[in-house]
């Protein structure tokens, strides 16, 4: 468990945050740029001090203003990995990885050289030069060097903002294997809400030095405040689930969340935990259970709450105890009398609802 | 050195340069690089004043230079006669004030080339260096020292090569004594006092050019070596 309380000035920006993540797992901080996100991770990395707060991780405290503690970045082991990765140039890849191991001191190191290559894919470039590299191959060396470091919490500030699409595609999925396996808690700040989908458990939603919101990455799917900040494009809803059944030949497989059955068009294997998200936009509302229509999974549900956006209407509903969004545009609200309390149908393309496995295996790297 | 025939007096200037100008770079390198990353790094109040003051050699007659010294560090001088005094050392008249002499003119340059070096490095790997654990002196040995190497490297060599030359502050404040403080460019001056010392001035003139040539092409592979190796 992680909690933390801080309040600073800074000229004209105001900074007053508080928020507790579980451990392990993935809180993200979520926010426009200017929001406070990288002020937080100087805070919790040590880099810069507040006027008032408290932080905590697993019940060591690493600051309390009110009780005069303030342990700094080098005795915090907290680990960080920036946006430009920081790789010591003087020092060849190897060299960088054990640069925080060396200085471990006397702390325990449960997390091993050899899993870290392995898990991070180094191997091949241990004996390479940092400027041999490229974005991605650094970003990878960047987190090998931060996890050997033994960290109590991982912070990564940002780690795929400076890399093109490409070098993020390569990226992710090592990130993903690394929430999976190691058992440390990670903060993962970022401004591209696709990569909180992918990743984290948790978020915080930041906007101007102050928490709007805060909860699971479902939960905040559905926050106005958040629709307030990102494109249309990544509104939807999350449900997480059990794949109860995979049809290979049809390549769909079934997924329980709840009472709900969501068949969605991705690989999976039986009894896998997946996160499905469900672009609000690809979301069509029928107001009776329509026959011959090619969508696989026609969901009765029930509208919750009706939220304007710029040219649409963002639908809340309910369905087999879990909530769905769907855009639609006002028109359609006119003209299907949409509103509260209506009882209609939600259709879902099971080729449009995006699948990806999403669980804690059994933790080879232990940490923490 | 056969080639060119050296008397054992003209040999004994050579080596002397070397030697002065070794000693000059020795005092003036820590110096030089505390005062680089302290006008590189650090933000305070008159700080302007000690960047003037570091530069002030580049731009005074390097006799007003030695007049200076002469001030401070003769026998009767405030700094000077304190050293006499407790430790009975004399810098006025001796190889180690020629040193001085040098060392204080081609501190600015050290002081250039270490600053240059420091301001290359991104602040955010010291950063980053603490969230790993490096505490402040581990930070600087374990990376700004060796990031700073092609500066400190590059500064060496020129005030090396700049120390084999200097002549007006040496002859203010350590006088020409051959053996003593009598360096190339002091003997050479010499020679040409002296009735048929046209040759021996060419050879010492030829050994000058040489030891500056070959100054300045070390300190120029030595940059692209290590640049080379951090990959700028």
């Amino acid at each position: 468990m992680l909690e933390f309380q801080a309040s600073l000035r800074r000229g004209a920006f105001e900074l007053d945050v508080q928020f507790a993540a579980p451990s392990p797992g993935v809180t993200a901080l979520f926010g426009r740029s200017g929001s406070g996100k990288s002020t937080v991770v100087a805070v919790l990395a040590g880099l810069l001090g507040a006027e008032r707060g408290r932080f905590a991780v697993k019940g060591h405290v690493l600051f309390d203003v009110a009780a005069g503690i303030h342990v700094p970045a080098e005795e915090r082991a907290i680990a960080c990995v920036f946006q430009d990765a920081r790789l010591f140039p003087h020092l060849n890849v190897l060299g960088n990885l054990r640069y925080g191991l060396r200085r471990v001191r006397g702390r325990a190191a449960p997390i091993s050289e050899r899993e870290i290559v392995e898990l991070l894919g180094l191997g091949p470039m241990l004996h390479r030069r940092v400027h041999e590299l490229s974005g991605g191959e650094k970003q990878r060396v960047s987190l090998g060097r931060a996890l050997l470091a033994q960290p109590r919490l991982l912070l990564l500030d940002e780690p795929l903002a400076s890399l093109d699409a490409a070098r993020r595609e390569e990226v992710l999925p090592y990130l993903e294997r690394l929430r999976d396996e190691v058992r440390i808690p990670i903060v993962y700040v970022s401004h591209a809400f696709d990569e909180v989908l992918r990743l984290a458990e948790h978020v915080v939603l930041l906007e101007q030095g102050k928490v709007l919101a805060y909860g699971s990455v479902a939960q905040i799917c559905l926050e106005p405040a958040l629709h307030a900040i990102v494109g249309e494009g990544v509104m939807g809803s999350v449900l997480e689930g059990n794949v109860a059944e995979y049809d290979a030949a049809e390549g769909l497989a079934t997924v329980k969340c709840g009472e709900l059955n969501l068949r969605v068009a991705v690989a999976a294997a039986p009894r896998e935990r997946l996160r499905i998200f469900v672009p609000a936009g690809d979301v069509v509302m029928a107001l009776g259970e329509v026959k011959g229509v090619s969508t696989r999974n026609v969901l009765p549900v029930e509208i919750v709450r009706l939220e304007p956006l710029e040219g649409s209407v963002l639908l809340h509903l309910r369905t087999g105890g879990r909530a769905l969004l769907a855009r639609v545009t006002h028109s359609a609200v006119r003209e299907l009398r949409l509103a509260e309390g209506v009882h209609c149908f939600a259709l879902v393309k099971a080729v449009a609802a995006q699948g990806r496995r999403f669980e804690r295996r059994a933790e080879r790297v232990a940490g923490g | 050195m056969s080639a060119l025939n050296l008397s054992p007096n003209e040999w004994q200037a050579f080596r002397l340069s070397l030697d002065v100008a070794a000693r000059s770079v020795i005092f003036s390198l820590p110096v030089a690089i505390a005062v680089a990353w302290v006008l590189a790094r650090r933000r305070f109040l008159g700080r302007t004043f000690v960047d003037v003051f570091v530069h002030l050699p580049l731009v005074l007659p390097p006799v007003v230079v030695g007049y200076f010294l002469l001030l401070l560090f003769g026998i009767r001088g405030p700094i000077g006669g304190w050293l006499k005094h407790t430790f009975d050392m004399q810098l006025v008249f001796t190889t180690a004030g020629a040193a001085l002499a040098t060392a204080v003119m081609s501190f600015p340059l050290v002081v250039r080339a270490i600053r240059l070096s420091i301001e290359n490095i991104d602040p955010g790997l010291d950063e980053a260096a603490r969230t790993l654990g490096a505490r402040t002196m581990d930070r600087f040995f374990s990376l700004t020292l060796p990031l700073m190497a092609p500066g400190i490297l590059v500064g060496a060599v020129v005030a090396f090569s700049a120390s084999l030359g200097e002549f007006g502050a040496v002859i203010t404040f350590a006088s020409s004594i051959p053996g003593e403080t009598q360096t190339l460019p002091l003997a050479l001056y010499a020679a040409l006092q002296i009735p048929n010392g046209e040759a021996a001035a060419a050879r010492l003139a030829a050994l000058s050019v040489g030891l500056g040539l070959a100054g300045l092409l070390t300190s120029e592979w030595i940059a692209r070596a290590l640049r080379r190796r951090l990959g700028r």
